[in-house]
């Protein structure tokens, strides 16, 4: 997609305020860390998605995770916008894209007088049985996250991740697997990939991870059979769960909730355990380097793929990845957006 | 080199001793001769390769990567091998990875100029865990917490051995040490090192904390001086003589002072010196000749070596550590009597009347080129290692002051995100405007938890004035309480004193700036 001469960059049109990303002549904010009158939500995490805004544009599932997670907040108007669908606020059309980060997950496209600008949200480029595929839409300026944006940043394959913990759960059996995985879209595509390695046996979940498997389930994401890990004897170590896998948010595994636990092996599912240091401030035996996010080398290949002279960065490394960027022939700046999580942090 | 890269990297992630052992047993039993003695020597710091260091790996990663990408990153990772390794931009190769031995035997062949395209080419095949072990491997200092001890239990797990049977052979054996998998598999004869002037694993002594003494019974055990120097093994079989260090390092070369004179056959135990005019001098001397690749005359004149013996191992080929302390002692002094070596003496034992005159005589140490006493089972047979109830070294308590923080700087590998090493100064009148300022005196970065580390970490973060690269400078508001072995006259540092073995032994948190020592405390302190 190329703008006509008379079509206004969108700089002229986008402004970065303190609540996030504000579309002027649409007078709506994509992704606000603070709530606001009228906000268009790429995806469901919570610092992208918060609560309170007063009208919300998202695909059907990311308003389906808000509410699992916020309530049914009676006062906000919803707008359910379906992956290539368009909707008109004020003089400009937002359409929503898969961004293949998490169910529901969107690159948020928004044009406006010829000129246009792609929103990615978080994203990825790996498949992933949870979440439709990232789709490169062409445009003028692409605004991208950065969270990996350092080249020592490269996921592998997640099968052979997925490998190396059923091989250690063969050698450990007497011991339980723990793995730290984030509530929403981690949790939901390790069960998957589990699946689809041929682990058939119950996956034992914490608590905080339920209400977000039931959704995806919902949705028609087959995950098999899930227990609840939080049964059993306070501070006693449950023996039903050698040789078994369990879930659970990273920091439950660390607090007295973990001592249900007999002699877990302690895993992690992110990006970060690619770094051998950094795994082992956390105390973790088993790193697993999956991700949902873009890793170096996807966020270089993502900006040829769109095809935009200009890239805009949000979070993350953002002086490496301006470095590389500017070094292919892309224009870079980084937005410098504040209140964005890293990853696993 | 996959077998060796997984062994590594399952290492660095598994905290606990057994399961350690567990996958370096497993590791011998599965890997072929002679990777895995090439394996041990690695883990035990045995392996050097000359030609590749550390800049050698930086210039390595600058001939694929961008400069300005390659500082960021490692700036994030921490540590050049590792950095390096996830770095790598990889070129198509139909080489296949390359086993240890190859890689050992290339690297020990390679020309310095060579070395760095040998390991270029290995880097493509190798996946990221192999390229970060083979950097790791050939720059030395695996870090993946084994111990050189640890790593010799797993032998002796591996052929159903005693740990001390592996010590003692240790010294007389070489990578990659197929005599000894030899051995341990049943297939050959326990190697024979009886006419080789090998370094036999010295006894070493516990420390006696505080109160401690009162609960021996002091009517077993005999005192001696704890000299301040380094303890040696002198070795002389077969026409050979050696002198090792504790850790077996052969330091002979630049002590031709101590073995041009051993005309004897057998293997003593004791504390290197430098002793001129009959007295002994401070460790500092001692230290001018340590670490040197070779030693010049005026050195030789200056600072005159010397050895005063603790302990006999062998008379000449006779084994004496299975004999008690009492008799190896006597057997000591005969020997001393009938060979009468130049450039040692026996150290006395010291007469002491319980628990009190024993503390009394520990205190009074300072000043007497002794760092305490050593406390000896008189029943006690010589064992290689630290056995317990045998030996105890009471040293004299440290010396301390109150210093100032004024630089931090990053740590190293587990520590990278933290500042750990902190520069420290005292007080003095400016020389020339005669204001107070504050002077570096030393630099520690131990003796505080890692619950202290956080919040010293913090410290620093909330009250830098400038930076510089690495390091910090700190306003001046945080009092460390320092401790030290002794200190000595300086000329390389600005405050002319340096501190032997600093820690931190007490943050301040309660105590202001301004109440800190004055450098003129540290000089009083000089013996």
């Amino acid at each position: 997609m190329t703008a006509s001469i008379a079509a206004p960059h969108p700089q002229t049109w986008i402004e970065i305020r303190p609540q996030g990303l504000f579309c002027v002549p649409g007078g709506f904010y994509v992704d606000p860390v603070r709530p606001v009158d009228r906000a268009v939500i790429t995806h469901g995490h919570a610092d992208h998605a918060r609560a309170g805004h007063g009208a919300v544009a998202a695909t059907p599932e990311t308003l389906a995770i808000m509410t699992a997670r916020y309530g049914a907040e009676p006062e906000q108007s919803r707008q359910a916008v379906r992956y290539g669908e368009s909707l008109k606020i004020g003089d400009v059309t937002v359409s929503l894209h898969p961004a293949g980060h998490v169910l529901g997950s969107a690159q948020a496209c928004l044009e406006y007088k010829g000129a246009r600008i792609v929103v990615s949200g978080d994203y990825k480029r790996r498949a992933d049985p949870t979440c439709a595929a990232f789709e490169p839409v062409p445009c003028d300026v692409f605004v991208t996250e950065a969270t990996f944006g350092l080249p020592v940043f490269r996921h592998p394959d997640d099968r052979a991740e997925i490998a190396k913990l059923l091989d250690s759960v063969a050698l450990f059996p007497e011991r339980c697997h723990v793995i730290g995985a984030y509530a929403l879209g981690k949790a939901q595509r390790l069960i998957a990939l589990l699946r689809q390695a041929g682990w058939q046996r119950p996956i034992y979940i914490h608590g905080a991870l339920q209400a977000l498997c039931d959704l995806y389930r919902d949705h028609g994401v087959e995950l098999g059979e899930l227990l609840p890990a939080t049964a059993g004897q306070k501070g006693v170590a449950r023996d039903e769960f050698k040789g078994e896998i369990v879930l659970a948010l990273p920091s439950a595994i660390a607090d007295r909730w973990g001592r249900r636990l007999p002699d877990p092996v302690v895993c992690m599912a992110s990006g970060w355990m690619r770094v051998r240091q950094r795994a082992r401030q956390r105390g973790v035996e088993l790193p697993l380097i999956i991700s949902d996010h873009a890793d170096w080398d996807e966020l270089l290949d993502t900006f040829d793929d769109v095809g935009a002279p200009e890239i805009w960065i949000t979070h993350g490394s953002e002086e490496a990845l301006m470095h590389a960027a500017s070094a292919r022939g892309y224009k870079a700046r980084a937005l410098a957006l504040v209140g964005y999580e890293e990853e696993g942090q | 080199m996959k077998p060796f890269a997984e062994l590594l990297d399952r290492l660095i992630y598994t905290p606990s001793r057994n399961a350690k052992l567990a996958l370096l047993v497993a590791y011998f039993r599965s890997a072929p001769d002679p990777d895995r003695g090439w394996a041990l020597a690695a883990l035990t710091g045995g392996l050097g390769f000359k030609g590749v260091k550390a800049g050698a790996v930086r210039e390595l990663a600058m001939r694929r990567v961008d400069p300005v990408l390659f500082g960021w990153s490692y700036d994030y990772v921490g540590d050049l091998a590792e950095t390096t390794a996830l770095i790598w931009p990889q070129r198509p190769t139909n080489r296949d990875w390359p086993s240890l031995t190859e890689v050992v035997e290339r690297l020990h062949a390679a020309k310095r100029a060579e070395a760095a395209d040998v390991v270029e080419e290995w880097l493509d095949p190798l996946d990221a865990t192999g390229r970060w072990a083979l950097l790791k491997l050939i720059t030395g200092g695996l870090r993946v917490g084994v111990s050189a001890r640890l790593a010799k239990v797993a032998m002796a797990d591996y052929g159903g051995v005693d740990p001390a049977e592996i010590e003692e052979l240790w010294h007389g054996l070489e990578p990659p040490y197929e005599e000894l998998f030899a051995w341990l598999d049943g297939r050959a004869e326990r190697p024979d090192l009886e006419d080789r002037p090998i370094f036999r694993p010295p006894m070493l002594a516990h420390p006696l904390e505080e109160g401690e003494a009162q609960a021996l019974d002091l009517t077993q055990f005999r005192a001696e001086w704890k000299w301040d120097g380094i303890r040696v093994q002198i070795a002389a079989r077969g026409g050979e003589v050696r002198l090792y260090s504790r850790t077996g390092d052969d330091i002979g070369a630049t002590f031709p002072d101590i073995l041009d004179h051993v005309t004897f056959q057998g293997v003593l135990d004791g504390e290197l010196l430098v002793v001129a005019g009959g007295e002994v001098r401070p460790f500092n001397e001692l230290q001018q000749r340590l670490n040197r690749k070779t030693v010049s005359a005026p050195m030789l004149k200056k600072y005159p070596a010397f050895v005063r013996l603790y302990d006999i191992l062998f008379d000449g080929e006779e084994d004496l550590r299975e004999l008690p302390f009492d008799d190896r002692r006597q057997r000591l002094e005969s020997f001393f009597a009938r060979e009468a070596p130049q450039r040692m003496d026996v150290s006395d034992l010291v007469s002491f009347e319980g628990a009190d005159d024993l503390e009394t005589l520990r205190v009074s140490a300072r000043g007497t080129a002794t760092e305490g006493l050593m406390l000896k089972r008189g029943d006690a047979p010589y064992v290689a290692g630290r056995p317990k109830g045998l030996w105890y070294k009471w040293k004299r308590g440290p010396l301390t002051v109150d210093a100032v923080l004024m630089y931090a700087q990053r740590g190293h590998g587990k520590r990278s995100s933290y500042y750990s090493d902190y520069t420290f100064g005292t007080w003095r009148q400016n020389p020339d405007s005669g204001a107070g300022e504050l002077v570096p005196v030393g630099k520690a970065y131990f003796g505080f938890t890692d619950e202290e580390l956080k919040q010293l970490d913090k410290w620093v973060r909330d009250h830098t004035v400038k930076r510089f690269g690495p390091v910090r400078e700190v306003s001046h508001g945080l009092v460390l309480e320092v401790a030290f072995d002794s200190v000595h006259r300086s000329t390389r540092h600005k405050s002319g004193v340096a501190m032997r073995f600093p820690r931190i032994s007490r943050i301040r948190w309660d105590k202001p700036a301004g109440e800190a020592d004055r450098l003129d405390a540290l000089e009083r302190m000089i013996e």
